[in-house]
């Protein structure tokens, strides 16, 4: 290795250093017996067992996986078929309407959730006071469903924005190519175009599911007062004296977000090696004949 | 030959103002070999599409065996294509891809013939071999889509779509992404299985010579018209106007009149043809083909010129003779060096006289004619211009 490397090698690990002390300081004292930050005291667990009592906490890491697992997953079918909807559009209309859907993601989080908070207090507001809710004799307020409501939209653009690849990718007539053998247009989906584009569905299901567990703002300000999240929780927590169960917490949240992005990495690795498999296949003569 | 089993019948299309076939009548007998040849953009794909199912035309009727099916979705007509990119499905293997119609499919149950099933396995697996032996693939089953060549991928496509026995097979300029070479063996290959199977093919090609090689009848189509319809003979040595002749092959097309039957004139000389029917002193438009065209001495030529060009082709010499302003292009194996005066002599039958039309004028003259030139229109046209969306 010659000497030119070393700057650049040291330069490396810097930059590394600083993305994961914090997480590696706060994973360290998530063991740490003691209940300060500050000083190390000894290897322990207690941290954890209490966080498996905290009733609070746990309730609110229910109520985040069911959240997000149920808004991922509905962002993933309304996303797909939205991007399927922009596909089948003629150029220009398309390029529209991927600009508005990339809006939301630059969008500032508390802009979003501001704006969902005022437009839930007015759609509340007004259900309330129709007919319709007196005859049913049901009350709206926020709650779990404006909070799943917000996640949803937040997270579609996501899931558009995984699958819109892959349909560029198919060859433009495979649709037609399916009904020309007899497929009806719904099997043609199912059975052609959906499996031909599920990778990017996959990847938008997994994105939106981080998305949402990794959200703060936009909850806070959808959520109302009955139900919490996790990142809410932690929020309220912290403003209190900061006890290290939170520690515990984050090193188990970091794991799992961990766990999901190496999935979607390796399945891309997988891939690329997969395609260029092919190229590689393609090169050597035409064979018979 | 036979009977007639697809009939278009004063087939519009247009997208927005754009007119993308004007008026199309056009038959298509059982079991022939039919090619819709034409430049890009000039409707041939979109009249496949609109037989095919993909698109309805603006107005006018579609028949299939008498019966009208303007109104029959893609995958209820009895036609199969082969897409122009092969549109295979990825995630299946071979076997799959050409087993997918199959497993659509109902069939009349053997034992009790008013219900339907699906096709057994056993035939499914049998037809699905045939079909890859037919296209010289067979034992790729296993193989995945995407572990094959171009030419593999077509004949996949290929199996994929006869394998469902359908009376038509419509195939979108299926040799364009291959190279020159494999697309001579696909030509004859095709040509084999059409008569193998024994069913009409539809093809559409951009590329004449493509055309000639393999079919019974050759449509011409420019700017969403029918231009001729004729075996490959007929439309190489009976153009029926200057666009015709032009795109097929190559022509001299000179003004000219005709003095009476069987006598033309050009350069005001009176030169021997065979052609009649023309009013006397009507004008006209006189195709030479350059390979009948023979050159001889200054003394002993029915008209004289200078040689501006010669081109080695291999069998041939392409040479550029400017007689009085106006170029021919000449093809002969004798060599005449840039700058000779030389005479040129041609046989009655190397005549051919066409009616004045609206593309006189256009075409024939090899004033800008350059061998790059020739090759950079070679090209397989990707985008067919206005016969998308």
């Amino acid at each position: 290795m010659s000497k030119r490397r070393i700057p650049s090698r040291i330069f490396t690990v810097l930059v590394y250093l600083f993305l994961y002390a914090p997480i590696v300081l706060l994973i360290v004292f998530s063991f740490n017996s003691a209940k300060s930050n500050r000083v190390w005291e000894g290897f322990s667990l207690k941290w954890y067992l209490e966080l498996f009592q905290d009733t609070r906490l746990l309730g609110a890491l229910r109520t985040t996986l069911i959240l997000s697992v149920l808004a991922a997953l509905i962002a993933t079918i309304l996303g797909t078929a939205a991007a399927i909807g922009f596909y089948s559009m003629r150029r220009r209309s398309r390029s529209v309407c991927l600009s508005v859907n990339n809006i939301p993601l630059t969008n500032a989080d508390i802009i979003t959730g501001v704006s969902m908070m005022l437009l839930f207090v007015f759609a509340i507001g007004a259900f309330n006071g129709s007919p319709l809710s007196q005859l049913l004799g049901v009350r709206w307020k926020m709650g779990f469903g404006t909070l799943l409501l917000a996640h949803i939209t937040f997270d579609a653009p996501y899931v558009i924005l995984s699958v819109m690849p892959k349909l560029r990718q198919l060859d433009p007539n495979i649709y037609e190519a399916a009904q020309d053998l007899g497929a009806s247009g719904f099997y043609a989906f199912r059975r052609v175009i959906l499996p031909e584009i599920m990778p990017g569905v996959l990847n938008g299901l997994i994105i939106a599911f981080t998305m949402s567990i990794d959200d703060f703002v936009i909850s806070y300000f959808t959520k109302g007062s009955g139900v919490t999240t996790l990142a809410v929780e932690i929020y309220t927590m912290v403003k209190k004296p900061v006890t290290p169960e939170i520690n515990a917490l984050s090193t188990l949240m970091f794991i799992c977000v961990f766990l999901l992005l190496l999935i979607v990495n390796v399945r891309q690795a997988r891939q690329e090696t997969a395609s260029s498999r092919r190229k590689a296949a393609l090169t050597p003569s035409d064979g018979q004949s | 030959m036979s009977k007639e089993l697809i009939r278009l019948s004063d087939c519009v299309m247009k997208f927005d103002d754009d007119v993308i076939l004007d008026h199309i009548n056009l038959y298509i007998n059982d079991k022939e070999f039919l090619t819709l040849l034409g430049p890009s953009g000039c409707g041939k794909t979109t009249m496949l599409r609109i037989i095919g199912g993909f698109q309805k035309p603006t107005s006018g009727d579609v028949f299939f065996d008498g019966v009208r099916i303007n109104d029959v979705p893609p995958h209820r007509r009895k036609v199969n294509t082969v897409f122009q990119k092969y549109a295979l499905f990825t995630h299946m293997n071979i076997f799959e891809n050409v087993a997918f119609g199959l497993r659509i499919n109902k069939v009349p149950d053997p034992k009790d013939p008013k219900r339907l099933i699906k096709v057994p396995e056993a035939e499914v697996k049998r037809r699905v071999e045939e079909a890859l032996t037919l296209v010289n693939l067979a034992g790729y089953g296993k193989r995945s889509v995407n572990s094959l060549s171009g030419g593999q991928q077509q004949r996949v496509a290929i199996a994929r779509a006869i394998v469902n026995r359908p009376q038509v097979l419509l195939l979108d300029e299926p040799l364009g992404a291959l190279d020159l070479k494999l697309r001579k063996d696909m030509q004859i290959e095709l040509k084999r299985i059409q008569q193998q199977v024994g069913i009409t093919f539809i093809y559409v090609t951009h590329d004449q010579e493509e055309a000639l090689t393999m079919s019974d009848t050759i449509v011409v189509m420019n700017a969403g018209k029918i231009q001729q319809i004729g075996t490959p003979e007929d439309i190489y040595n009976e153009p029926k106007n200057a666009f015709v002749a032009d795109f097929i092959g190559e022509s001299n097309i000179i003004d000219g009149v005709m003095h009476e039957d069987y006598v033309v004139g050009m350069y005001g000389r009176k030169f021997r043809c065979l052609d009649k029917g023309f009013a006397p002193g009507e004008a006209v438009d006189v195709v030479i083909r350059p390979e009948d065209i023979d050159i001889v001495s200054e003394a002993e030529g029915q008209l004289t010129g200078t040689v501006t060009e010669v081109t080695f082709k291999g069998v041939h010499y392409d040479t550029i003779v400017d007689f009085r302003g106006f170029k021919w292009l000449i093809q002969t194996t004798d060599y005449s060096p840039v700058g000779s005066r030389i005479g040129v002599k041609i046989d009655p039958d190397g005549f051919h006289i066409m009616k004045k039309s609206p593309y006189s004028g256009m075409f024939g003259d090899y004033s800008s004619y350059s061998a790059e030139y020739d090759e950079l229109n070679e090209g397989p046209d990707e985008a067919e211009g206005g016969d998308e969306e």
